[in-house]
């Protein structure tokens, strides 16, 4: 296909010439005049874009999913139905406020409202998806949306009070529609689209981006735009082309093949939450704290590790617990430790043409004890000064294996080789657990920065040892301030 | 919903005062019908402003080679100094403000340049061929380098009263210290913007995103060289102020004119996010040095302070702040010997400016500090020494600048809130749970706020309104203040329905127009409501007066007969409904419209003496927030707040309660998570919410539990007597801060007071947690 096909407002839109990296919010507010959708910070983090995307799902049901608008770039609608603030009432069968908007209303959930657009798509979202979430689940449906004036006390109470209406009868033969429109638009094709000058290729099949990204060396490879859609806004940077990864169906698959977990590199942080929690449980928890709902429904795991980034999050987790990561080039697969794939900052072991097609994560063995730590200045929408991540064998009380490994220590998320040393083979007790403490300074040289200084960064890598060794060992410590109290005893 | 034929049989009108009316645009909110600046449609061939700013902290400029970005596609104009016919300076005060750098760059982030194109991205792509060629010279990014080198942006200043150096000599008990307090970005969701439309002859008019329609009104005059009258400012609602949109805006607004004057094209000025937190002040960071001598029972008998605060490299409002923050060293405590000192720093980083509290919560900050040590020293419940030190009721009430306080609520507040948030026992509790917590330790504070209620500049206080009445007897309504989002509008609207007793549907609330109601002062200060209802409530008046003297006249009867009912009016036994009285009023050639005008009685102040009653009155309140920290980490949370607070009668007080729950987070924000960090070169880099991070949802405590004090009553004259909401509530996110203090503090059993310095980041929580050990064990 050469056109862009989406849904928007009832009617199927086919765009054949666009600017490959052109924000969805730009285009609603400056083509379609929609100025409902707010520009907060272009960059991912106020919420104040929040639209959501809805797509067909495997049962042929629509999955909705709320997403920041400043950094989706058009394409990446093709065979979407999007929906903005302005939809609610005209899904609603007599045109009145969709019950998210009469809670927002009538609990007085919007002040200045500037941020009340994105809050109502996140709220939606949710109403679409979940029936009554406790709190929590609310805090973390609305993670990603700032609001400066309310102090958010009555935004959670609208969240409670959107489910006490009764949905309108409109919004069925709206969804009814937007489903017949979307089975249009042929799901396992790929598409390409450009304006003359700039190219964005979305191919169905990994064996098609590898013959892409063969041809174009230069592309740049997008997932969920969560970093590359500020390289534009921010940096202004020209892409071309680009390849898009998110309808390659082979990526987008997540497998247990009975010894691992098999994640595509297009499958996001949503998507992968779950399963991950399953049998990594605070590896979950980590996920949960990773951006927001909106970055976890477009960023993926892969793209965290392909952009070779320090500070991300996964990779300290993927690589205490053992991942691997598949590259593919052409049709040459090869598969490598995670730790081995990082070499240096900004320097990753991967050849030109050369992508991340799958992290293969261990399931976990029923003697690993795992534990995952995000340290950040706030705890959700944050990006961490330190990240660490644990996995313990223990043998009699004798440490048989240690894996122990940071984000944002070092310019790669790095293992503590030395500490490892010093605790393989001792008795896991706070005595040696100190004495790796100590040892620990030897394997980092942290920076300081606006997140953190280096000494603040040292003391914490060194303490959240201890703390995986008091969660271990004291069945009824209490160590978490946020998230589920238990996840320090599973 | 506008309801065309009024009821004219009930008892109560829809949306009168003391009523829980909703937010007029609530609706509008959220469907996105609401219309900001950025949200109008664009006039055709609209130009986009983007604009140069400075890449070193100071430097004089060499060079400046502009003639590719000149040439570069769709670029209209390029402005810079040589291009300003009138003043560059959009300084509110002082005239230190340029808008274009002449000469010399004194911060990162300073303008240069403008360059106006087709599309922003032929803007911005044009702007980074511009070559400038800089020679540099040594900055000064850092309040301790500006003390150093006396580098003050204007005199320090003193307020001092008894002898406090004699009083602490004398004490039994003294401390010294000092403290830092970070600043803090008003983060209003909605960026600067201004759009500007050029009109015939010298005029413009400019859409504006401000807080201060008027002075963006002067500013942009001057700019261009043409009367305050050529220039008209309009401003529907902000998308968030915060005092951030108080002085800031003159700038976008400025450029955007000369832009739209030199082209006769439209113009828009639109900051990125990232630009706008480089480009534009935030609330002033402070040092601060104490020397407190107390008694036994912890009675400060003497206190000098220092107030050293980061002005930025101009004036911009420092003074005013720096002189509230003094304003506040009080707080609601009786410091018979007090002697502070007041720097203003000059510093190459951007110019410091308003936000909500304007000084006050750091002067506040100081002596709820200096009262926690004490208590700390002693082994007292802080609470103890707070009630130890408050004003009197009738004696030992007058502040430091010798103004008595006539309406002191303060001790039946923090009695009632003590009661109602269980803090002893609770208190009594979390020691228990912390001497046996190893890890997470629990921390609870109390704090009051007293906050004067005036502008500080005297002048300042007087505001205008401007109502019609049209012959269907709808009312349109206008004043100087703007609507960002505090419910100011829906209030004022309320005042008016009120005067009227007509139901609100009829009241229609417009824009804030400098054509309509000219010279206002800045939607700030908290003053709003007070002013402009005030304002509002006299023109509403003048009308209702006239047509009181029409209805005695055609009834027949004396004005005493004329009784006001809900949208109608009695006369005698006869009823008139309220749209008929006004046709008729019309028909006998009665005027139905009127300005109102407002000057809050009884202030003055003399700065030299520091004498006088800068406050027409106080409001007050208390809260108590309780917190779980990670001593292995530092990271904090807090998990429950009680909150009692006085807005006297609450004009609304499901908006008076979203205020008071509003600025609590907000508070609690600056003294937690909300860190400005810059590096060594003076370049900010928490530039963006990836980096600077205000409270998230989650952030908000689950326990909140909120309370309008219910005895409230202004002791003056104020609108329907309520009180101001904005400010004051801020300050009490300083209990957050004690709470961690004392949750730290349990780590050495309460030995080791942690002095900590805010904001009480992760780190600097974990900081004091091992510095506080590591001075046990010694």
């Amino acid at each position: 296909m050469t056109s862009l096909q989406f849904v928007f407002r009832g009617e199927l839109r086919e765009i054949a010439d666009i600017d490959p990296t052109y924000s969805v919010l730009r285009w609603l507010r400056e083509e379609e005049g929609a100025v409902g959708t707010k520009e907060g910070c272009a960059e991912g983090d106020c919420g104040a874009c929040t639209v959501v995307l809805a797509e067909l799902g495997s049962d042929g049901s629509l999955e909705y999913k709320a997403l920041n608008a400043c950094i989706q770039f058009m394409p990446m609608l093709h065979g979407k139905w999007l929906l903005t603030v302005e939809d609610l009432e005209a899904l609603q069968a007599d045109g009145s406020l969709h019950p998210v908007q009469q809670a927002i209303v009538d609990t007085s959930a919007s002040q200045c409202g500037f941020c009340t657009p994105g809050i109502v798509m996140s709220l939606f979202a949710l109403y679409r998806n979940e029936n009554r979430p406790n709190v929590n689940r609310v805090n973390d449906c609305l993670a990603g949306n700032l609001c400066r004036c309310t102090g958010y006390g009555p935004i959670i109470d609208a969240a409670q009070k959107m489910y006490d209406g009764t949905e309108g009868e409109g919004f069925t033969p709206a969804e009814a529609n937007a489903i017949s429109l979307l089975k249009l638009i042929p799901s396992d094709q790929g598409m390409s689209v450009s304006d003359g000058e700039r190219h964005f290729f979305a191919p169905a099949s990994s064996d098609e981006l590898a013959e892409l990204y063969k041809k174009y060396p230069n592309a740049t490879l997008v997932a969920g735009a969560t970093d590359v859609g500020l390289w534009v806004t921010k940096m202004q940077r020209v892409l071309e082309p680009v390849i898009y990864l998110g309808r390659v169906r082979d990526l987008r698959e997540i497998k247990d093949n009975g010894d691992n977990l098999i994640i595509g590199a297009g499958i996001t942080y949503s998507e992968a939450h779950q399963v991950i929690a399953e049998q990594y449980p605070d590896f979950g928890e980590l996920i949960r704290r990773i951006g927001s709902t909106q970055v976890r429904n477009a960023g993926t795991i892969g793209g965290n590790v392909a952009n070779g980034s320090p500070i991300g999050d996964t990779p300290p987790a993927l690589i205490a617990a053992d991942a691997k990561v598949l590259l593919q080039k052409g049709s040459d697969i090869r598969e490598l430790p995670l730790q081995d794939f990082f070499i240096e900052y900004g320097k990753q072991d991967r050849f030109e043409s050369e992508f991340v097609k799958a992290i293969k994560l261990p399931n976990r063995a029923s003697d690993v004890i795992f534990r995952s730590y995000k340290i950040s200045k706030r705890f959700d929408q944050d990006i961490s000064a330190a990240c660490g991540a644990f996995a313990l064998k223990l043998n009699d009380g004798i440490v048989k294996d240690i894996r122990i490994c940071f984000g944002g220590m070092a310019g790669t998320p790095a293992r503590a080789k030395q500490a490892e040393a010093s605790l393989i083979g001792q008795n896991w007790s706070e005595e040696n657990v100190e004495k790796a403490m100590q040892v620990m300074e030897g394997d980092y040289t942290p920076m300081t920065d606006m997140r953190a200084t280096a000494d603040y960064r040292m003391m914490v890598a060194k303490n959240l040892l201890m703390k995986f060794y008091l969660e271990t060992t004291d069945t009824q410590i209490e160590t978490r301030v946020v998230g589920e109290k238990e996840l320090a005893h599973v | 919903m506008s309801k065309l034929i009024p009821d004219i049989t009930k008892d109560k009108i829809a949306g009168g005062v003391y009523q829980n009316k909703l937010h007029d645009s609530g609706h509008k909110h959220v469907n996105g019908q609401a219309v900001y600046v950025d949200d109008i449609p664009e006039p055709h061939g609209m130009l986009h402003i983007y604009m140069g700013m400075s890449t070193v902290a100071h430097a004089k400029i060499k060079s400046m080679d502009l003639s590719e970005m000149r040439a570069s596609e769709g670029v209209a104009c390029v402005l810079t100094v040589e291009d300003i016919p009138g003043i560059n300076d959009y300084s509110p005060v002082k005239g230190d403000d340029p808008i274009f750098a002449e000469g010399k760059v004194e911060f990162i982030g300073q303008p240069i340049f403008a360059v106006a194109a087709d599309t922003i991205d032929l803007a911005r792509a044009a702007a980074k061929k511009a070559v400038i060629e800089y020679e540099e010279l040594p900055a000064i990014l850092t309040i301790a380098d500006a003390m150093e080198k006396g580098s003050y942006v204007s005199d320090p200043h003193v307020m001092a009263r008894g002898d406090a150096d004699g009083r602490i000599a004398t004490a039994k008990h003294v401390i010294k210290n000092s403290v830092e307090l970070g600043g803090q970005e008003q983060f209003y969701l909605e960026g600067m913007i201004a759009m500007s439309i050029p009109g015939e002859d010298d005029e413009v008019k400019v859409y504006s995103s401000t807080q201060h329609p008027s002075e963006v009104q002067h500013n942009v005059a001057k700019a261009l060289a043409v009367p305050d009258h050529a220039v008209t400012i309009e401003t529907r609602r902000l998308g968030g102020g915060f005092g951030g949109k108080e002085s800031q805006p003159a700038l976008m607004a400025s450029v955007s004119a000369l832009v739209a004057k030199a082209t006769g094209r439209a113009a828009k000025l639109r900051l990125d996010r990232d630009d706008d937190m480089v480009m534009t002040g935030k609330r002033h960071d402070f040092h601060f040095e104490y020397e407190v001598g107390f008694n036994d029972d912890g009675l400060i008998e003497g206190v000098s302070m220092l107030h050293a605060c980061r002005a930025g490299y101009s004036s911009d409002l420092t003074d005013a702040i720096a002189d509230r923050a003094m304003f506040h060293c009080d707080n609601v405590y009786w410091l018979p010997n007090i002697k502070v000192e007041s720097y203003r720093c000059k510093t190459n980083t951007v110019s410091n400016t308003a936000f909500r509290g304007f000084g006050g919560p750091q002067g506040v900050f100081l002596i709820e500090r200096i009262i926690d040590e004490i208590a700390a020293k002693l082994d007292k419940d802080p609470l103890e020494v707070r009630q130890k030190n408050f004003y009197g009721v009738d004696d030992n009430n007058v502040t430091p600048y010798h103004m008595t306080v006539e309406d002191n609520v303060i001790h039946e507040i923090f009695e009632e809130l003590e009661e109602s948030s269980d803090y002893q026992k609770r208190r009594a509790e979390i020691r228990e749970f912390n001497k046996h917590s190893k890890v997470l330790k629990k921390g609870i504070a109390m704090t009051p706020v007293k906050f004067g209620i005036s502008f500080t500049t005297t002048f300042l206080n007087q505001a205008g309104a401007l109502v019609h009445i049209y012959t269907d007897g709808s009312v349109k309504l206008n004043h100087g203040g703007i609507e960002m989002g505090q419910g100011l509008f829906t209030k004022v609207a309320q005042v008016v329905a009120e005067e009227f007793q007509i139901d609100i549907e009829r009241v229609k609330i417009t824009a804030t127009d400098t054509s309509k109601v000219p010279n206002t002062s800045a939607t700030a200060a908290s003053s709003g409501s007070d002013m402009n209802g005030m304002a509002a409530q006299a023109a509403a008046r003048t009308i209702k007066q006239r047509l009181t003297d029409f209805a005695a006249t055609q009834f027949q009867a004396s004005v005493e007969d004329v009784e006001w009912l809900p949208n109608r009016v009695r006369v005698g036994s006869e009823e008139i409904a309220f749209t008929d009285l006004v046709k008729q009023a019309y028909l006998n050639r009665i005027s139905l419209s009127s300005t109102g005008y407002y000057a809050t009685p009884k202030i003055h102040y003399d700065r030299e003496n520091c004498k006088g009653r800068p406050f027409f009155y106080f409001s007050y309140g208390a809260a108590v927030t309780e917190v779980l920290v990670d001593t292995l980490t530092g990271e904090n949370k807090i998990t429950r707040v009680d909150i009692l607070h006085d807005v006297g009668k609450s004009l609304n007080p499901t908006i008076d309660l979203g205020q008071v729950e509003g600025a609590y987070v907000q508070g609690a924000g600056w003294l937690t998570t909300e860190e400005l960090w810059w590096d060594q070169t003076g370049r900010l880099r928490t530039h963006a919410p990836s980096t600077y991070k205000i409270p998230a949802c989650s952030d908000r405590a689950e326990d909140m539990r909120i309370s309008l004090w219910e005895k409230g009553k202004n002791a003056e004259e104020t609108i329907y007597r309520s009180k101001a909401v904005g400010e004051p509530p801020l300050v009490l996110g300083i209990s957050a801060f004690h709470a961690i203090s004392d949750a730290i503090a349990s780590v050495t059993d309460y030995e080791v007071y942690p002095a900590l310095d805010a904001p009480a980041t992760a780190e600097r929580v974990l900081m004091a947690v091992d510095r506080t050990k590591k001075a046990a064990k010694s």
